[in-house]
C-alpha cells in the first residue's frame, strides 16, 4: 500500500528526514517510536502533503503511484487520513457539517451520490457508539473548547467517518488518561480491517498496549534505524533510546 | 508565488454574476444638477408643491455643503453634473396590477431570481422592484391591506398615503443631515414605503430589490419604514447592477420609526458592481440608513452583508428614545480587489435602560480597505443603558487593509459600554485541517469564511441567509491563505 524509499525532507532548508525506508501493506499496524525531534511528526506531515514540507529526495509511493506532486485535498480523497496531535478549531464551523462537507466531497471523488440530510445521519449515529461521542459535542464549533479526549476522540470518530485507507495515527495519545486512551483505542481497533493499514506514531509504549502493532519502527534523527515486532517497543520502553543510539 | 498566495489569487478571482444589462426604452432626463432637474423629477411623478418645495429646499443646503473627507477612504472626484437623476423604464399605459408590467421588466428580475408573479411565489415574500429611478410594481399588496399594512412604491404613498409620508418624511434623517442624504432629499426618485397599523404582525417578509440598469445614472431611492405601536415587520433589501466601466453613484436614504413595542428587522444582501479585478467602474455606495425607536419597549434591528459596491460608506444607526428600547447592528463587509469600505453604525442611547448590541465581522481580501466605525453615545438621562460591541477583522492575505475606528461617549455612571476586537489572518492550520479531511481549498475557504460569519448570517431571514452564504463564497471565489 504505502513504500517509502530513501525520503528526505525539509523544513524552511534543514533537513529532518535523511534517507527514510519504509513499507506498509494493508490489514498492517506498524508503529513508529523516537525520541523528540527525531522526525516523527514530520513523516506524518510529510505523507499527508503538508506544504510546509520539502521533499528533497526519495519517493513516496501509495499504491504503486508516486503522491509527492499530490496535494493534501487530493490525498485525503484517495485515502490518507491524519489524525492530527494538535487538532485545529474552526470558529462557528459545527463539527457535523464539517464532517459532513468532507464526507460528501470525498464521495463526489469516488463517483458516488453524497449522502442526504437523514442517511448522513444515521451513519454517523453508528460511528459516534465506536468512540463514546455525544450528539451535543458534534454540534459545536469543530475543536472550539473541546478537552483533550474531546479532540482526539473526535479524530477517530472523523476517521471512521472517512474510511481510509491508509491512517495516520500522529501521537494521539499525548495528552490522553487511561479512560480516555482505551476509548480511542478502541476505536481504532474497530476500524481495522484486512483492506486498510495504520500507521501509529508515538513517543510512549504504553498506547501500543491498546492497539497491537505488527511492526515497531525506531525513528532517530531522521532515519529508521532499527525495526522489529511488537518486543522491540518493550524493550526500548525498558533501555531507552540511548541503548539504540549507542548501538549505531 | 508561494502556495497561499496561490490559493488567495484563485478565490478572489470570481467574475460578478449580475453584470448583464437590459435594453429597454427608457425616459431619461439630462445630465446635471440643478433646479429644472428637480423640478422636472416632481413633475413627473405629479409631487404635491411641498414635497417639490422640500426637495429645493434641500438642493440649497446641498449646494453649500461639502463631500465628507473624515472616512478611511479614496474617492476619486465625483461630477455630480455628469450623472442624470432620472431614468425611467418606459410605460406604455397606467398598470392596474403587477401581471400589466412590461414582460422585458419581469424578465429582468426573474434573470435574478426574483419572480414578481404573486402566482409563483411560494415563500411569502412580498416584492417591491425599483428599477433604476422607479418602482416598477409590488406584489401582494392586496394581500397586506387587507391587515391594514401599507406596503407600495414611495411615489404611490405620496400620491395615496400624503399625510402619513409628510408627517414622517425627513424625520430621522432630516434632509441636511450629511451630504449625500441631502443629495439624495432633493432627487430621490422612487424607493419603497411601508406601514405596519397598530398590533399588526406582518405575517411575510416584506422585500425591496433595487437593480440600476441605464447607463450615467444615478439611484438615489428612499425607503420610509413606520412600525406603529406593537408592531411587526421584517424587512429585506437586495440589489445588484450591471458591469460598466464608469462609477455609478448610489446614495439611498432609508429612515424607520419604531412606535411603542413595535420590532422592525431590516435586512441586507448588498451585492452592487464591486468593478473589476483592476478596480475600475463599481457602484459608489453612500447610504445614509437611520432607525428611531421612539417608543418604550421598541426594537430596531440592522443586519447588513456588504459584499459589493467599488466604495461603500454607510452606518445604518439607531436612536434609542424610547426607555428600555434595543438597537442591534449585524455586519458582515466583504471586501475584496481593490474594493473599499468604510462602514459601521451609532448607536445613540437616550432613553432609560436601552440597550444595544454592535457584532461587525469585516474580511478583507486583495488589495481592498476594510474599516468598521462605530459610534457609542449614551446621553446623561440614558440610566442603566448598556451596550456590547464586537469588532473582528479577518484578513486574507498580504496586500489588504482591516481597520477599526471605535468611537464611545458615556454620559452618565450607571451605564456599561463593552468593546472588544480582534484581527486574525485565516489560519494555515485551518486550511490545512480542511484539506486532509479531502475538502478542497475552495470550500476550505467558504466553510472558514462562513463560520467566521456566523453570528450575523445566522440573523438573517433563512432564504437570505443561504444567498449570503453563497455570495461570501463567490465575493472571495479565487483569494485566500
Amino acid at each position: 500500500m504505502l513504500e517509502i524509499k530513501n525520503l528526505h525532507a525539509s523544513i524552511e532548508n534543514k533537513g529532518i528526514l535523511k534517507g527514510l525506508n519504509l513499507k506498509v501493506n494493508a490489514g498492517e499496524v506498524h508503529a513508529i517510536m523516537g525520541p523528540n525531534g527525531s522526525g516523527k511528526s514530520t513523516l506524518a506531515s510529510v505523507i499527508a502533503g503538508r506544504e510546509e514540507y520539502e521533499v528533497t529526495e526519495g519517493e513516496i509511493n501509495y499504491f504503486g503511484k508516486e503522491i509527492s506532486e499530490l496535494s493534501p485535498d487530493e490525498r485525503a480523497r484517495e485515502g490518507i487520513f491524519l489524525a492530527f496531535q494538535y487538532p485545529v478549531e474552526i470558529p462557528g464551523v459545527s463539527t457535523t457539517n464539517f464532517i459532513k462537507t468532507a464526507v460528501n466531497q470525498v464521495r463526489e471523488y469516488r463517483g458516488e451520490k453524497s449522502l442526504d440530510a437523514v442517511s448522513f445521519l444515521k451513519v454517523m449515529k453508528e460511528k459516534m457508539k465506536l468512540v463514546n461521542i455525544k450528539q451535543e459535542l458534534l454540534s459545536r464549533a469543530i475543536n472550539e473548547g473541546f478537552s483533550g479526549g474531546e479532540k482526539k476522540r473526535n479524530e477517530i470518530f472523523q476517521m471512521a467517518m472517512l474510511e481510509p485507507k491508509l491512517s495516520i495515527l500522529d501521537e494521539t495519545d499525548s495528552g490522553l488518561d487511561i479512560d480516555a486512551l482505551k476509548i480511542v483505542s478502541r476505536g481504532v481497533n474497530a476500524l481495522r480491517s484486512i483492506d486498510n493499514a495504520t500507521v501509529v506514531v508515538t513517543h510512549y509504549q504504553r498506547l501500543l498496549d491498546y492497539i497491537v502493532p505488527d511492526f515497531v519502527h525506531v525513528l532517530i534523527e531522521g532515519k529508521i534505524v532499527k525495526s522489529g515486532d511488537k518486543n522491540l517497543a518493550l524493550e526500548l520502553e525498558e533501555k531507552g533510546y540511548d541503548w539504540i543510539k549507542v548501538k549505531n | 508565488m508561494s502556495k497561499d498566495d496561490k490559493i488567495l489569487k484563485e478565490f478572489t478571482s470570481k467574475e460578478y454574476e449580475h453584470g448583464w444589462s437590459v435594453d429597454f426604452e427608457v425616459d431619461q432626463a439630462p445630465r446635471g444638477l440643478n433646479e429644472e432637474v428637480i423640478k422636472l423629477i416632481s413633475q413627473k411623478k405629479e409631487e404635491p408643491s411641498w414635497l417639490l418645495n422640500w426637495r429645493l429646499d434641500a438642493f440649497e443646503n446641498f449646494k453649500k455643503m461639502t463631500e465628507p473627507d473624515w472616512s478611511n477612504l479614496k474617492i476619486p472626484k465625483i461630477d455630480y453634473q455628469d450623472i442624470s437623476y432620472y431614468s425611467a423604464p418606459k410605460k406604455k399605459k397606467m398598470l392596474n396590477s403587477i401581471d400589466e408590467v412590461d414582460p422585458e421588466l419581469i424578465k429582468t428580475f426573474e434573470k435574478l431570481g426574483i419572480s414578481l408573479q404573486e402566482q409563483k411565489r411560494l415563500s411569502g415574500v412580498a416584492v417591491d422592484a425599483v428599477i433604476d429611478s422607479v418602482s416598477i410594481g409590488t406584489t401582494f399588496k392586496e394581500k397586506l391591506s387587507e391587515l391594514g399594512i401599507i406596503f407600495c412604491s414611495f411615489s404611490d404613498a405620496v400620491k395615496e398615503h400624503p399625510n402619513l409620508v409628510k408627517k414622517y418624511l425627513g424625520k430621522v434623517v432630516p434632509s441636511k443631515d450629511n451630504y449625500f442624504a441631502c443629495l439624495n432629499s432633493a432627487v430621490f426618485s422612487d424607493g419603497s414605503f411601508c406601514y405596519i397599523p397598530k398590533g399588526v404582525r406582518c405575517p411575510m417578509e416584506l422585500s425591496t430589490y433595487f437593480r440600476i440598469n441605464a447607463s450615467n445614472t444615478g439611484q438615489f431611492e428612499r425607503t420610509l419604514i413606520i412600525a406603529d405601536e406593537g408592531s411587526y415587520v421584517s424587512y429585506l433589501e437586495g440589489c445588484t447592477a450591471p458591469m460598466r466601466d464608469e462609477n455609478q453613484l448610489h446614495a439611498a436614504v432609508v429612515e424607520i420609526h419604531a412606535e411603542k413595542d413595535a420590532e422592525v428587522k431590516y435586512s441586507t444582501v448588498q451585492n452592487w458592481y464591486p468593478g473589476d479585478k483592476e478596480g475600475k467602474g463599481g457602484i459608489y455606495n453612500f447610504v445614509t440608513k437611520r432607525g428611531i425607536c421612539n417608543g418604550n419597549n421598541s426594537k430596531i434591528s440592522w443586519t447588513q452583508v456588504e459584499t459589493g459596491s467599488a466604495i461603500t460608506w454607510k452606518y445604518p444607526s439607531c436612536i434609542l428614545k424610547g426607555d428600555y428600547s434595543v438597537g442591534e447592528f449585524y455586519s458582515v463587509a466583504v471586501t475584496n480587489n481593490y474594493q473599499q469600505a468604510d462602514t459601521g453604525t451609532k448607536m445613540i442611547h437616550i432613553g432609560k435602560n436601552t440597550k444595544s448590541k454592535i457584532i461587525s465581522k469585516g474580511i478583507s481580501a486583495g488589495f481592498s480597505q476594510n474599516s468598521y466605525r462605530g459610534q457609542v453615545n449614551v446621553m446623561k438621562r440614558a440610566k442603566n443603558s448598556r451596550n456590547f460591541s464586537q469588532c473582528d477583522s479577518l484578513l486574507l492575505g498580504n496586500n489588504c487593509g482591516a481597520h477599526t475606528f471605535p468611537y464611545i461617549d458615556i454620559e452618565n455612571k450607571s451605564s456599561m459600554v463593552e468593546h472588544e476586537a480582534t484581527t486574525s489572518k485565516i489560519g494555515e492550520d485551518q486550511i490545512f485541517y480542511c484539506l486532509q479531511r479531502g475538502i478542497d481549498e475552495e470550500n476550505a475557504i467558504a466553510l472558514i469564511v462562513n463560520g467566521y460569519a456566523k453570528e450575523v448570517l445566522k440573523q438573517l431571514p433563512m432564504e437570505f441567509s443561504v444567498e449570503a452564504q453563497k455570495l461570501l463564497s463567490l465575493t472571495l471565489e479565487g483569494s485566500v491563505g
